[in-house]
Formats: C-alpha cells, structure tokens, sequence
C-alpha cells in the first residue's frame, strides 16, 4: 500500500469528491490562488476552475452561513477555516443556524456541508492560534465532529463527511499534516461517522485518546510494551459526536483501567465526557480511578519552553499509566 | 413617528395618484383580501397568545400588511425567501394555508415546522419559504448562500432576505453585502423600516439613518419605498427582481413601514408617543388600498362586507384546526435530528424512554 502524508490524503479526498459530485464545491481564504494555508487545497483551482474553488474574503460568518444556505438548496461546500481559532467568528452561523435548520424545521431541509480547520497547539503560535475548540462543537446536538488522527482515517472520513447530509466539523490538527501512513490506492472506501477504533489491542489498561493525542498514545503504548511489558489498549475515538460509548465502554470492561489523553484544556473538556460515561456504564468494572491528560489551563504562551510544559506530552501520559497501574504488578 | 420615516411618506407617491385602469381587477382584490387575512390572522394570533394558547415570543406583522403583499405580488413561484422572526404574514402571502401556520403557532405535529419550530420558525419547502430566524441578522448570509447555488446550479430565481431595520448594523450584514456584490448573486435585500429595532429608533442604532444608503460600501444600489403602498412595493420589488435575475445585481429595497403593536405580543410599546402611534395607525396600509379601489370602483361596501366575512370564517377555520390537531408525539422527540442518521445517536429508545417519564409526571 502506498504510503502518504496526512495532507495528501485530505488533498486527494477532496480532488477525488470534486471530480465525483458537481455539487460539491470548496470556499474558503486563500484557498484557491495561494493554494490554502496549509498547502490542503494545493492544485485544485488549477483542475476545478474558480467555480468550484472560490476563495473569498476574509468574513469568516458570512461565507460559513452561505456555505450553509447554498447547502440548503442542494450543494455540498466543502470550507476551509484556516484555523480552528477562527471558527470562533463563524460559531453564531454554525451554532444558531447549521446545526439547528434540519430540526427546528420539522426536516424540511438539510444542510450537507463541511467545515474542515486544523486545531493544536506546537508550532509557537501562542494564545490566539494554538487551540482545540472541538468540546464547543462536539456539546451541539444537530453537529457531527470528526477528529481524525491517520491518514487513512483522514481519507475514509472526509469522504463520509462530504457524503453525509448533515453539518460535520472535520478537525484536523497542524502537527499531522505531515505524518505519514499506508492509504490504499484507488479505494473508494468510507470510515463510517460515529465509531471509534481501538487502534492496539491490550490487556492492562486503555487509552482513549483522538487527533494527535492517538499517535502520541500509540508511540508510549509501544514503547511501554517493549520496556515493561505492558499491554495496553489504545482506543481512537474518531468521532466525538455522535461518541460511541460502547467501543469505550467494551475497551474498559476487559481492561479495567482507563487514562484519557487529549489536547484541550481540562476542565469540561471532552476527558470530562470520556470519564463520566467510564463511571456510568463501567463502575463496577474499574480497579483504579480513571485519569486525564490534558492540555494546562492557561492560554498558550509562545515561548518553547513554556510552551512544552502547557501541552500534554508522552512523560505526562507515562506518569499517569503508572499511577493507574500502581498495585498491579 | 421618526423624523425620517414621515418624510419618506411624504416624498413617495400613493395609490390614490396611481392609474388603476390598467391593473387586473382580480389581482387587485386578491392583494386586498391577503392583506386583510395577515390582519385578522395576526390580531386573532395576539389574542391566542393571551389565551395561553401560544407560547414563547410572538411578534406580529400588523401593518405590515402591504410591504408583505405588495413583495410577494412581485416575486415569482421559483424565488426563495428567508426572513426574520416576524413571519407569520409572509408565509401566508406566499400561499401557505392558515391553519397549518396557526398549527405551528400552537405547536401541533400538523404546524409547518411540525411544532419544532414555533412562531419564529416558519417553514414551508413546497413554496421556497427557507425559515424565519430568530438570531437577528443570521438570514442574510444563509439567503447570500442560496443566491449562490442559484447562480451555481444556473437556475432561474432570485433570493429574498427579509430583516428589519435594526438588522443593519450587525457584522453579518456587511460581510453578506460585500459577498452578494463580490460573486454578483440575484439576492434582495429587503428593509422593513418600521423604525424601531425593539425599543431604539433607527436614529439611535443606525449613523446612517437612511438604510437604502448602507450598501453603497459595497456598490450595491439601494431605494427607498413607502411599504404602506401595495402596489409600489409590488413593482419596485419587480423591478428589481429583474435586474438582480438578468444582471446578477443584489438591491436594497428599504420599506418604510410602522408596526400597529410593540415589539412583540407582550411589549407595551411605552418608548412611542400616543400621538406617534396614532398618526401611525391612522395611516392604516388596508384602509389606503380599500379607499383607492373604492374610488376606482374596483369594489364596492358590500364587496368590502363580504370580504371582511370571509376572512373571519378563514382566520376561525385556522384556529380550529389548529385546536384539533394532535400534539407531536413524544416519541418522535429525536426525529429529525439528523438528515443521515449514524451509529451513536439517540434513537427510538431513548425517545421510549423520554415518553415514558413524561407520562409518569411533569
């Protein structure tokens, strides 16, 4: 299987959906001309023309509530918001309207778009460019939020994503774009929106972790197994709503540990979620608390070293599995 | 009444100068009689939310009458149209039965929105009626949208973006503006200036006070009409229809117009003098048009009886059916919640579920 890089499956998905549905188009800044901030749309004008490659102004609600209103008359826009950070401008058409038009009208009308938008901090952005809103997303009814961590996964969700008729956030992350794994040539395969995957199999205890944070738990997992021998479950959430409680549940009940590993702040974060669902279906199963690794509660500072210490890392996630295995061995 | 609102009465022409002679005499009482059924309709809607019968806000078109008839009379079957929150009479003028709008209002599964939506939330798919919305301003960039994929698809249309005066000064707006001009969409936006968003004048809101103006940032043409006109709302909105369908020019269409009652059902409307509101009502959109016909002697008193009757009997008919129609069922409390249902999302269960403790207690 040929082996590419996170941003070549998504610029793949989108070129294969662009040629497959003349009601799909892309909008979004600098995505046409300058090829998209992040290189994701790159070639694409070229092939597709400005018709279905439009950039626009920066007007981040006005062009997310058309996207929105052109769904609603059949088409399926595909937006890029160049940063998660930004989506904060469009959150009244995404919140109040996207989500909202399909029920509130009795399912007259459904709203068929995309909203794709790297997340994650790591690249010294600092505060106003380096955060993870998927908790604001994942909390609406109405949404689906996708957070994929492979290229593989990227592929087969985008192409659900596109294909679904409701409003999905699709959340990438700046550090994977350039990560690489195995994609199947030609292969017109879907990743169904709501299930979650357990990445690695294991017995001690599970992981549940989503984006980034699933390579960062794969790694130590690995690790961890080769230096203690622990086998450790690695469960990829995917998709955070709809959330599918029974893969995480079903993970725990063999385990019977549980660490949550993700890149948002703590407090009410999408951990917060993951652990109450643990306490309500699995109680009875648990030998040890459930933990969380987190991102720190401040806004994120620029400098390296500061910087490193406010994002969850592989010592974070270790010293945690250790805690939660304390007793067992 | 604002300052700027009775001069624009006083520049625009009325009915009584108009030529009637070459208008369709059918057309005309068919203007006359949705005006009068939006009236009675809304004055029978305040007095069902009296009863309880209604719940959550209710903000009715009275007065309206003419802006709203006189708009649907200049579009065509295959436009779309995407307002505010004070909806009830266009959905009406664009053809929707009473009954199933009053269902809607009393939150009946037979309401247009299937009781989900409420009086804020009219829908109606058939007719290209693409919802009333309650966050003000968040229309526009949806009907910008819908203008696009007109133009995308080639289709034939153009797009009607309703809003209030107040609507003007929200970020949304403008960004809506620069991309309906940027892209060239057939989409109109439509102004009703009734001179107050809620509580504060137009002077107090807007720095530019004479709204068809504001888009000229973005180069988009702009007029101002009497919307207690009928007819000039209907050709003024036909004109520039046309030049929005054949030259991809959005407009702004600014009707000055004067709601009868506060804000919504419950406002006492204290910020307004006694004397404005009554010069106000005393220039009542019906009454003008019903006078002009009389005088062209298009109708007559008995015609006018007739009508007033007929309207009643419609206006009772809704509520009763309205009244008659069941409750949305508990069950069906996630219907709808998404166009392609996947793994993970509350289903027939937990609608089961919900039931069950609603039957047990409230």
């Amino acid at each position: 299987m040929p082996v590419i890089t996170y941003r070549q499956a998504l610029n793949e998905t989108l070129r294969e959906e662009l040629r497959r549905d003349e009601n799909v188009f892309l909008m979004g800044e600098e995505i046409g001309i300058f090829e998209g901030s992040y290189k994701v749309t790159a070639g694409l004008l070229q092939e597709f023309g400005p018709k279905r490659v439009v950039d626009t102004p920066i007007a981040e609600e006005g062009f997310v509530g058309m996207a929105a209103g052109a769904a609603m008359l059949g088409l399926r826009p595909v937006v890029e918001i160049m940063t998660i950070n930004f989506i904060l401008l469009a959150i009244d058409q995404i919140v109040n309207h996207a989500a909202k038009i399909h029920y509130m009208f009795g399912g007259q009308s459904s709203v068929p778009m995309v909203i794709r938008t790297p997340g994650g901090g790591g690249q010294q952005l600092a505060a106003t460019h380096s955060q993870n809103f998927e908790a604001w997303f994942a909390y609406v009814p109405g949404l689906k939020v996708l957070v994929p961590s492979t290229p593989y996964d990227a592929k087969g969700m985008l192409r659900s994503a596109i294909r679904d008729n409701d409003p999905v956030i699709f959340i990438e992350n700046l550090a994977l774009y350039n990560t690489r794994g195995e994609v199947p040539e030609n292969g017109d395969y879907t990743i169904p929106i709501g299930e979650a995957e357990v990445k690695r199999t294991g017995t001690d205890l599970t992981i549940v972790a989503y984006s980034r944070m699933t390579v960062l738990a794969l790694d130590v997992a690995r690790r961890l197994e080769e230096e203690e021998g622990l086998s450790i479950e690695v469960v990829d959430l995917r998709s955070l709503r709809p959330l599918d409680k029974p893969t995480i549940v079903n993970s725990v009940k063999k385990t019977n540990r549980a660490v949550i590993l993700e890149e948002d702040w703590r407090s009410y974060g999408i951990g917060a979620e993951i652990a109450a669902t643990i306490q309500e279906e699995a109680f009875d199963y648990l030998d040890a608390p459930v933990r969380r690794v987190a991102g720190v509660e401040v806004p994120l500072p620029y400098a390296k070293v500061l910087e490193r210490a406010a994002l969850p890392s592989a010592q974070h996630l270790i010293d945690a599995i250790h805690q939660t295995l304390v007793g067992t061995r | 009444m604002s300052e700027i609102a009775t001069e624009a009465r006083m520049n625009i022409a009325t009915n009584n100068q108009r030529n009637l002679a070459e208008e369709d005499a059918e057309q005309l009482r068919h203007y006359y009689h949705q005006m009068l059924l939006i009236r009675r309709f809304e004055e029978r809607t305040g007095e069902m939310y009296t009863k309880a019968r209604i719940g959550g806000y209710c903000h009715l078109n009275l007065g309206e009458e003419a802006t709203i008839v006189g708009l649907m009379a200049g579009i065509q079957p295959q436009d779309y149209i995407f307002t505010n929150y004070r909806e009830h009479g266009y959905i009406l003028a664009r053809g929707v039965s009473p009954g199933v709008v009053m269902a809607e209002l009393f939150g009946k599964d037979t309401g247009v929105s299937r009781g989900r939506g409420g009086s804020m939330h009219l829908f109606d798919r058939a007719t290209n009626f693409m919802g009333g919305y309650a966050i003000v301003g968040g229309q526009i960039p949806l009907a910008v949208g819908a203008a696009f994929a007109l133009k995308y698809q080639e289709r034939e249309g153009v797009v009607i973006c309703q809003m209030g005066d107040a609507t003007t000064n929200i970020g949304a707006w403008h960004e809506a503006l620069n991309m309906a001009k940027l892209y060239q969409l057939p989409v109109i936006f439509l102004v009703v200036n009734n001179g107050y968003g809620m509580g504060t004048t137009v002077e107090r809101g807007s720095a530019e006070p004479e709204l068809y103006k504001k888009g000229c940032a973005h180069r988009i043409h702009g007029e101002r009409v009497d919307g207690k006109d009928v007819l000039t709302m209907r050709d003024v909105t036909r004109r520039l229809r046309e030049r929005a369908q054949h030259e991809g020019e959005p407009a702004i269409l600014e009707a000055i117009s004067y709601r009868f009652r506060g804000h919504s059902v419950v406002d006492p409307a204290r910020y307004r003098s006694e004397e404005e509101v009554r010069q106000g009502r005393a220039d009542d959109p019906i009454q003008r048009y019903a006078q002009a016909l009389l005088n062209a002697q298009f109708i007559d008193d008995a015609w006018l009886k007739h009508m007033a009757d007929q309207v009643e009997r419609e206006v009772q008919e809704a509520i009763d059916f309205a009244n008659d129609s069941p409750d949305p069922q508990v069950e069906d409390l996630f219907t709808f919640m998404y166009a392609t249902p996947v793994a993970n999302t509350p289903g027939a269960s937990d609608a089961v579920a919900a039931a069950l403790i609603a039957e047990r207690g409230t």
